[in-house]
């Protein structure tokens, strides 16, 4: 589930790298399709990445709890963004880190940053349902 | 009258980011401003479901919630956002458009306070309500 992203991440240019420990991190190149305003990334592209990771991240996490869990659908509730700093012309990365999973709800919490991932550029957090089939 | 355009502004429609995921004007007033998102197979969140990602209406928002800070203010005063929470109610309707209003209730010399809903046809019936802050970029 992972390794197929939506089309909206295909809009966005979303990529999919891996960290050391084999967990999804995207990547968003900069492009006139992200763009705000001239030279800086448009904040909603900026949360659609920060989805996307947070996404990710919790299929991520589902797959690895177990194969059973296979037909998981989950659903966004809320999703809050907070932006730190102006994105700028250059590549952005994005992770998410499920902070708890149950069997109904999983919050997850997503950061985006550039050239230092210790400085977040946005950072979101989102509840989603579980639905288990 | 108005020092900020909101049709004129958007006349031409968007650029970047709003054209790639083709937003449209759709209406304004004294406080407020409707965009359109028409729906697009290149939108699409869940695949199984054909419902659009969540991403495109945090995208329309603010750029309604920004629209309706410019219409408050009279002008085209350059922020940012500060932080925007969308609670989803709903999934949108595959195939209907989604129109997002945002409206400006309060402005303070450095900081705009907005509040929208998103609905696909019918007002009553919302699929988001959303919050959010922008700030005012340099002296003001």
């Amino acid at each position: 589930m992972v390794s197929t992203l939506p089309p909206y991440a295909a809009t966005l240019g979303v990529e999919i790298e891996r960290d050391v420990e084999g967990r999804p991190v995207l990547l968003m190149p900069f492009g006139d399709d992200v763009i705000g305003r001239p030279g800086f990334l448009h904040g909603g592209a900026i949360s659609g990445l920060l989805e996307v990771a947070a996404i990710a991240a919790l299929y991520h996490a589902i797959e690895t709890e177990g194969p059973e869990d296979a037909s998981v659908r989950i659903k966004p509730v809320t999703v809050t963004v907070d932006f730190m700093r102006g994105g700028r012309d250059k590549p952005t990365r994005a992770a998410g880190v499920v902070t708890r999973l149950g069997t109904r709800v999983a919050n997850v919490e997503a950061t985006a940053w550039q050239d230092d991932r210790d400085k977040p550029i946005a950072a979101a957090r989102m509840n989603y349902l579980i639905v288990r089939d | 009258m108005d020092g900020f355009d909101a049709e004129r502004f958007t006349r031409h429609g968007f650029g970047g980011h709003g054209a790639a995921l083709g937003m449209r004007y759709h209406a304004h007033g004294a406080d407020w401003a409707e965009l359109a998102l028409p729906y697009d197979e290149k939108l699409i969140g869940d695949p199984g479901s054909g419902v659009i990602a969540s991403g495109p209406i945090i995208t329309m928002m603010d750029m309604a919630a920004s629209i309706a800070i410019w219409i408050r203010r009279a002008a085209f005063v350059p922020h940012a956002t500060l932080d925007l929470r969308v609670d989803y109610l709903r999934p949108a309707t595959p195939g209907k458009t989604v129109i997002g209003r945002g409206e400006c209730y309060r402005i303070t010399r450095s900081i705009a306070f907005v509040r929208g809903q998103a609905h696909d046809g019918d007002p009553a019936d919302p699929l988001a309500h959303v919050a959010g802050t922008f700030m005012v970029l340099g002296s003001w």
